[in-house]
This record gives structure tokens, sequence and C-alpha cells, in this order.
């Protein structure tokens, strides 16, 4: 059991990972589906490589491929995987694991399924170590000693507990522990933030930046977040349907994407400040192919916008853009005039009305969980104009779904909580509600794989929302169904389809029009494009602005992605521990002065722009809602705290400045004057 | 696993004019009846199915076409030819009342193959809607019931078919009845963990928002998303209820004399076991065993099927 460094001369000449035409097919169904087609890449040592692409495009095989841990029903047809200068594909299942032992690792993207649930995190965590060689006691230790290197503060009675008594960013710090308790000169890292939320996402970034550098590993990167493979990576491959694209080094490829795929990735993602009625997302038009389809021979032929008729005769080869940087694209020279995708923003038809929709006053949930009291929500106060998004933002756990489903009447708030809808108080439950109310009201999910009956077919699932809510039948209904469908641009031909035959857009898609089927005044939209690609994700965020030009509805809009956030919110409001912290216009928000928790939060998130912001470091984990801290409930985690007054006073909600809120002692002149420079480190 | 493990064929793909995003074309061909054949397909290709299917197609056929089969009059006593040995004339011998033991054998298949349905049937139903309210109301409603469920569970089967019986006296409707209420806490719990599982499913959410009724919601939305449980439920009690229903017979509970019963024969003539006279109780036996076996095959193979 070495764990010295390698000779100096391997570092040299070995790739830590070698994929050369790797083919990679699936079995379905009797037939081998390619998912691999031909990927050659490698990654040297210390390297951080980043490969991209939407879901379906093959990057989790490629990882699984490198560890030769592909599913039963896949096989390597073609090609070679090199880890480490050793030849995986000849290997013995005896020498494969080894090599997984010592040399090749990987974190998933989900911790909690990642760990098992009924062993002791220091069990789990020394197992690695004594399957390796060392004796129990030994075993416990280095364990210990690597949990603090992923630095969790109190190793030792994080040993003691169970995974569910950690959170997902603690569990995935373990996670990464057991990666690197080896020693391995490969960390493989498939999505291994995309659960987290934006400060916990910043933190374990930061993590694994240290720890690269610690232990001198390569690194190979798997994610969908652009922002996360800037920050992290220095070179990254995007990957369409099993192919590699494009090659880079990460800031040329974001400075000039060559190939038309990774530039439609990169413009569908709200940026740099862009707002609904400035400017809609471009889209990627058309779906992935499926699994074993035929392609042309460019594979993105079918949705290019700058293809001809060479593309479909002739596989591009992989052109060399600069050194390094290539694009498998014909037409790599002029691929940015690549044509945009959508038109124009629509035109509201008006502004919005003064008087509010739907009022908040003292909003409050309390949970009671064997005898203890938790307050999901305190005293929180908003109002929604017609027409008027407003962005709902906040780390989990800080009350937003507990909101979202008091408002449509899911559950029902504490006494002497006021929500009312054009002034009337609503009934606490929906079952206790008008019709009209019902209808005005309505919530598009976060997933709509859950949403719809996977039983039913979407005629089925739409009609039953309009009989419902109209009150319609017939062939009255039928016209009101197809427009409806028309309105949420879903092909009117797929009404049979059950939600299983349709991708997750066009799921989506049926999930808003059965919100839409009752002319609703409100829809609550409840992390609506989380579950989706950034392509898909563009194409319904441009959807939910269209239908609100349309038809003046007003949303609350939740996400945890800001940058979607800020594009589709006129005012944004951000809770905390079930407080409302600051609220305010979508401008003013998101620049100085901002409450400090909003500041934290916007810090947090990687850009794709690369541009590097200090980040603020939030100290700790969201304290538990069932004992808040004394005072100002963000006092413990806050990076311009003040002082004593922060403990023992809570701030109120008070106005800073004509429409802006916010809950901090600070006055508005003393935080600008204060955020023109970072927070001095807190107890980090 | 993989993002392509499941949903391979199920998107939709298309071409389309890039000028609208995510319109589809072509309308696939309908994706249940695609999951319905490959389900049949799956099933026709596993041996265990194929095996209790085959012999339980061979004891339906007895019990419809019992009297065509038998080659001898089931139900005709002949005190000369009493416990007579296997022979080329009666091949599994004659009874102690002279009587075909074949014959009696074969048609003896219909009455537990009309009785143990039923009642499995029964039970279904009547579990399916216990399970269906406990999962969905939870809280008072799941405590109560659920601790009467919890009641009927724990005392042994046959010492409550045993005791209902003697009170109600025995009788093929009330044996159907007893074993249905017995088998109803069982289905019952299992109902019950599924729909615990679909009612945080934002459908039941979404009925909700649209002021669908309970039934509706319990009957309409959740209901046919339970029904693979429910089924594999269904085959798996089948073939409990027909050892339970021999058993209750052997102990003289259940059917009643002079239906050509498994169970009633084995109990009527298992005293002669220690003369030698072995014939009248061996076949019944084996037929009762294979049926059990040829169901719980069956149920092995929906399982595996519908669990995947």
């Amino acid at each position: 059991m070495s764990a010295t460094a390698p000779e100096p001369t391997v570092v040299q000449t070995t790739p830590a990972l070698e994929l050369r035409d790797l083919e990679v097919s699936y079995r379905v169904r009797g037939i081998w589906r390619t998912v691999l087609r031909g990927v050659t890449l490698s990654i040297a040592r210390n390297e951080a490589y980043g490969l991209v692409g939407e879901s379906g495009c093959g990057k989790s095989t490629a990882a699984f491929a490198a560890l030769r841990y592909l599913p039963r029903n896949g096989r390597v047809m073609n090609g070679s995987i090199h880890v480490d200068g050793e030849d995986l594909l000849s290997m013995s299942e005896d020498e494969v694991r080894q090599l997984r032992m010592s040399k090749v690792s990987m974190v998933y993207q989900n911790p909690t399924a990642a760990l098992n649930p009924s062993i002791r995190i220091g069990d789990q965590v020394a197992e690695v170590y004594a399957l390796a060689g060392d004796s129990d006691d030994r075993a416990h230790e280095r364990a210990q000693e690597m949990l603090s290197k992923v630095q969790i503060s109190d190793p030792v009675s994080v040993m003691r507990r169970y995974p569910h008594q950690l959170s997902g960013g603690m569990n995935q710090r373990v996670v990464i522990a057991m990666a690197l308790a080896t020693n391995p000169s490969l960390l493989i890292l498939d999505e291994p933030t995309t659960g987290l939320d934006a400060t916990v996402e910043g933190e374990v970034l930061d993590l694994i930046k240290t720890l690269r550098g610690e232990f001198e590993t390569s690194l190979l990167f798997i994610t969908h977040n652009l922002g996360v493979i800037s920050k992290m990576c220095e070179r990254m491959g995007v990957l369409y349907a099993g192919r590699l694209v494009e090659e880079g080094p990460v800031a040329e490829v974001f400075d000039r994407p060559s190939h038309p795929y990774t530039i439609g990735l990169v413009r569908c993602i709200p940026r740099g400040g862009v707002r609904k009625d400035k400017e809609t997302l471009d889209t990627i038009p058309g779906f992935l192919p499926q699994l074993g389809a035929e392609l042309p021979a460019c594979v993105f032929t079918d949705r290019c916008g700058l293809a001809e008729e060479i593309c479909r005769q002739q596989e591009p080869p992989f052109h060399r853009v600069t050194d390094g940087h290539c694009s498998r694209c014909h037409f790599y020279e002029r691929a940015h005039t690549l044509p945009r995708a959508t038109g124009a923003p629509p035109v509201p038809r008006e502004s919005p009305r003064e008087a509010p929709v739907l009022e908040a006053h003292g909003v409050r949930k309390t949970f009671h969980q064997e005898g203890h009291a938790i307050q999901a929500l305190a005293d929180v106060e908003f109002a929604l104009k017609e027409g008027e998004t407003l962005g709902l933002v906040g780390e989990s756990g800080s009350g937003k779904t507990t909101l979202a489903r008091l408002l449509i009447g899911l559950s029902a708030p504490d006494e002497g909580s006021i929500v009312e809808l054009d002034g009337a108080q609503l009934a606490g439950s929906v079952n206790k509600r008008k019709r009209d109310q019902v209808r005005a009201l309505q919530i598009v999910f976060q997933n709509p794989d859950s949403a719809l009956n996977r039983r039913f077919s979407i005629h089925r699932i739409l009609g039953r929302a309009l009989t419902m809510l109209t009150g319609e039948h017939g062939e009255k209904r039928e016209e009101r169904l197809r427009q409806l469908a028309h309105s949420v641009r879903f092909d009117v031909r797929l009404i049979g389809a059950r939600p299983a035959q349709l991708s997750g857009g066009l799921k989506q898609r049926v999930a808003i029009a059965r919100a839409f089927a009752g002319e609703p005044r409100i829809v609550v939209c409840d992390e609506p494009t989380s579950a989706l690609d950034v392509s898909v994700q563009a194409a319904i965020l441009n959807l939910l602005v269209e239908l609100q030009a349309q038809k003046k509805v007003a949303y609350l809009f939740i996400s945890h992605d800001l940058g979607v956030v800020r594009y589709l919110s006129d005012r944004i409001a951000v809770l905390y521990l079930g407080r409302l912290m600051e609220l305010g216009a979508a401008e003013s928000v998101f620049d100085p002065p901002q409450h400090p928790y909003t500041e934290a939060l916007g810090s947090a998130v990687p850009t794709a722009e690369g541009t590097e912001r200090t980040r603020i470091r939030l100290v700790g984990e969201i304290p538990s809602a069932a004992s808040p801290p004394s005072g100002c409930v963000f006092h413990t985690r806050c990076p311009r705290y003040i002082g004593d007054i922060c403990k023992t006073e809570e701030p109120e909600l008070r106005e800073v400045e004509p429409g802006h809120f916010w809950r901090c002692h600070y006055s508005a002149e003393q935080l600008r004057e204060l955020q023109k420079t970072p927070p001095p480190g807190r107890g980090v | 696993m993989s993002s392509f493990g499941e949903p391979i064929g199920s998107s939709v793909t298309a071409a389309e004019p890039p000028a609208q995003a995510e319109s589809t074309l072509e309308p696939a061909p309908s994706e249940a009846k695609v999951i319905r054949r490959e389900r049949l397909a799956l099933l026709l290709r596993s041996k265990t199915f194929i095996a209790g299917a085959v012999i339980l197609a061979f004891w339906i056929v007895c019990a419809i076409f019992g009297y065509l089969i038998a080659p001898d009059d089931p139900l005709l006593t002949n005190p000369v030819k009493a416990l007579q040995a296997p022979s080329s004339s009666h091949l599994f011998g004659t009874d102690t009342l002279g009587r075909d033991v074949l014959s009696r054998v074969i048609v003896g298949a219909r009455d537990i193959l009309i009785v143990a349905p039923l009642a499995t049937l029964l039970a279904t139903a009547m579990g399916t809607l216990l399970g269906l309210v406990t999962g969905y109301y939870r809280g008072f409603v799941d405590d109560t019931l659920g601790r009467i469920i919890d009641a009927i569970l724990a005392v042994p089967v046959v010492i409550v078919g045993l005791l209902s019986l003697v009170a109600l006296g025995p009788s093929t409707v009330t044996v159907i009845f007893v074993i249905a209420v017995v088998f109803t806490p069982v289905i019952a719990r299992t109902v019950r963990a599924a729909v615990l599982t679909e009612r945080q499913y934002e459908y039941v959410a979404a009925a909700r928002l649209r002021n669908e009724r309970t039934p509706y919601i319990l009957f309409g939305e959740i209901l046919p998303n339970v029904m693979g449980p429910v089924l594999v439920e269904f085959t798996v009690r089948l073939g409990y209820a027909i050892f339970t229903i021999a058993t209750l017979s052997f102990l003289g509970f259940g059917i009643q004399p002079p239906a050509p019963d498994w169970g009633l024969q084995i109990f009527q003539h298992y005293g002669l076991i220690s003369g030698g006279y072995w014939w009248p109780v061996l076949f019944p036996a084996l037929a009762i065993a294979s049926l059990v076996i040829g169901v719980n095959l069956l149920a092995d193979g929906i399982s595996q099927v519908f669990e995947r």
C-alpha cells in the first residue's frame, strides 16, 4: 500500500485517463443501441476535465465505462480505455477491482443514496482503509483524518452518526472523503452538486478545488451546468448524442464556442442580468435523437440552424480551431453566426394594474412533530399584482414550498394568517374554497413525472381539468382543449399519448396547460424547470413569459436558480428560515445595497461567464426551524454581523428604499458603503 | 442507473421547424399497448409462469369438463368394490364406498376452483378498498382501521376460520366469506403501502386543486396506479386460499360431503393409511399440492414481471 507520489517519469507521459474511439452500446429490447460513438479524450495528470451535454448524451455512460462499471446490458463495442496507462478492457475482474480500489474513484449525484443508511459514517469511511489492509483502529484513525480534510468541523461526532442525520452537503463531503481515501489518480464526479443548494454547492466546489491541489488528483467532472465547469475545469468536452462535438480549454470554448450545439447551450442560459422584457432565451430546436436512431453523418444536423447537404453526407472531421480547441463542425469558422431559434419577446397587453390580486399578511405556519413546534413560516407579508412575477428564493428548508402549498390550499396556515384573493379572505383548505377561487389559484409542480397521472392520456388529464374547473362538456370542451394545447405549443396530434411517451419538456407543457385550464389569475411555479435540461428550460421559460403577456396572469416563481429568477421576476422575495429577509424589485435585490443573506446567496452561484467573484462563505448549515436562533435568525451565519444587537433583537421588515424591504439592523446607506468591499471571513 | 435505462423509445422524436422549439410530429404508437405487449412477452418467456399456467390450465380443464373426462361416476357408490388397490380398471384405486378415486380427483377440482377464486376475489376487493381508504386518509381513520387489521392478523387463520364456521354452520358460502374476511387485512396492508407512495405524488394534489371529490381521487386517480400490486397480491393469495380451503375441508369445516373435494377425501380416508390403504389419501393430496404449486409459480412469474 503506497500512498506516495508516483514516479516522476510516469507523471510526464501517461495520462490519468485515456479513452480512444470508445464505442458503447446498450442492448435494449434485444437490439444493440449505440450510446457512445467513438469518443476520444484524454485527461492529463492533475488536470480537471469537464464533460457537458444534456441528459441522454452519454456523459454518465462515459464515466461508467471509465470504471468498467457499465450496466449489465451495456458493452464496450470498440475502442480502448486506459487508466493510468493500464488497459482496462484486458483486465480480469480481480484486477479491475484492485484498480477501483487504488486508482479511480467516483462521486455520484445523490450523496444520500451513495451512503449505506444503516452504517455509521465512521465505519463506512474506515471500511475503505480496512479493505486496503489497515487494522480496524488504524482505519478509523485515518477515516477521522480524512473527514477533517474535507472540512467537517467535528469529525469525531460525525463518525458516530448515520447518513440520514447529516445534511446533503455534509453527506457529499463524506462521499468525497471516501472517494479520496485511497488517494486515487483519477476522480470521476458525476453531477456532484446538482442536488445541493447554491450556497452548499459553492462550498463543495471550493472543497473539491482545494483537495485537488492537495491530492494531485485528475478530475473528470460531469455536469450539465456550464457555470460549474468554468469554475472547476481547465479543459472541457461537449458531448452530443454520444459524440464529442467540441473540445478545448474552458476559457477558449466559452469565449469562442465553435460548434452550434455548444453555442446553443450557452445561449439557453439566462445570464448577465438579461430580463424577460428585453430578450427571449434562445433554444435548441428539436429533440435529442432516440437511442439507437439512424443519424445523419453529423449527429447534430437535424437540430442545427446552419446545416447544409454536406452535413448529412459527410462526417465533419475534428477541425482545429486553435491549439487544443477542436470542433466537429463543417462550418466551425462561422458557427457563431448560428441564427437564433426564437424571436423577440412578447409585449405584455398592458401594464399591471395597481390593486393587488393576492395579498398575504402575517402568514404563519407551524408544524407539530413529536411535541416540537416547528415554525416553517413566520409573518410572511407580500402582495402580488396582476400580471406580475414575484420570484421566491432561499435555500432548501427556508419555507418556499410550504408557502406555495399554503397559498394553493394544500395545507392550511395557522390561525390569524390572512391570505386574500381580490380582497376576499381565502379558506385554508382547497376543499373549502369556492370554485372560482380554486381556478384562480393554480400551480405548476417541479416534477411533471409525478404531477401527471401516468395511467391517463393527455386528453383525459387536460379534459378532466377543463370539466372540473370550467364546467364545460362535449364539443365545447374539445374546442377549449385544442385551444389550450395550442396555447402551450403542445401538438394536438399527441393528445392521445400518455405521459411516459413524452419528453420532459412536453410533459411540463401539459402540466402548465392544466394549470391554465381554468383561466387562473395566479399560477404558483414551484421550480418548474429544475428537472429539465437547459435548452428545454429556456423553451419553458419563454412559454411562461408568453402566457403571462397574453393572459395577464401573475406568477409566484420559486427557484433555486438565481439566474432564472432574475430573468423572469419583476420583484423578488428572499426567504430564510421561514422569514422574509428581503423583498424588492428584481433589479435592486441583486445589487448593493442588499440584505447580507441575499448578498451571500448571489455570490455563491458559479457563472458561465467565468468572472471570478469573491464568494461569501456562509458559516455552517441552515439552522433547524425547530429552534431558530435568537434575535435575527440569520445572525449565526451572517457575513455582516454587527454585534450583540443581532443576537438579541429581531429586526423588523422595514422599507429601506421605496418598494424595497428588508429585515436587517443596517440601513441602506450603511450596507451600500459596506458592500463595496467583501466581508471579512468570519469563523472560517 | 444510466439515463438510458428506461425511457427508450418512449420519448417522441421529431425534427421540426426551427421557429418553434419542441412541438412534435408523428404520434407514437400507443405506449400503453407496447408495455402490455412487452409484459405479455416477458411472461411467456418466464419458465416459472409457463409451468404454473400449464398446471393451472390442467386443473381448470378438469374443473370444467370433469364429468366428461372422468372414467367413472365419481358419486356412484359400489360397496362391493370398496378399497381396491390401483389397477388397470381403477388407475387410482377405489375408496371406502367403492367410488373411483381417479374420477373423484378429476371432478374434485371443480369445488376448490370455484370457492378459492371467489373467496380471493372478494378478499381482494375488500382489501383494496380498505387499503385505499387507510392509505389515503392516514391519521385517525388509518390508526383505527389499522389496529383492527393488526388484531385480525394476529389470530391464526385456521382458528378464526374454524370458530366462525362453527358459529355460522359449515357451508360453501360461509367458507367463501370466512376466507375473504381472513385475507382482507393482508391485502389491505399491501395496497395501503402502495397508496402511501402514490398519495405523495403531485397528481393527487393536482386532483384536489380542481375540486375532485375524494372517491374520484381514490378510485379514478390512485386505483389505476396500484393495480399492479393488487394483481400480484391476488395470485399470491389464491394459492393460500386453496391451501386454507383444503385445510378446512380436511378438518371437516369446509366443503361438505358428498362433494368429491380433495381435502374432504383426505379427511375421510387418512385413518386408513396405517392399514395400507394409501391411495385414497395420496392422490387427492398430490392434487392439492400440484394446484398450490401451480398457482404459486404463476404468482411468482407475474410478480417478477410487474415488480421489475
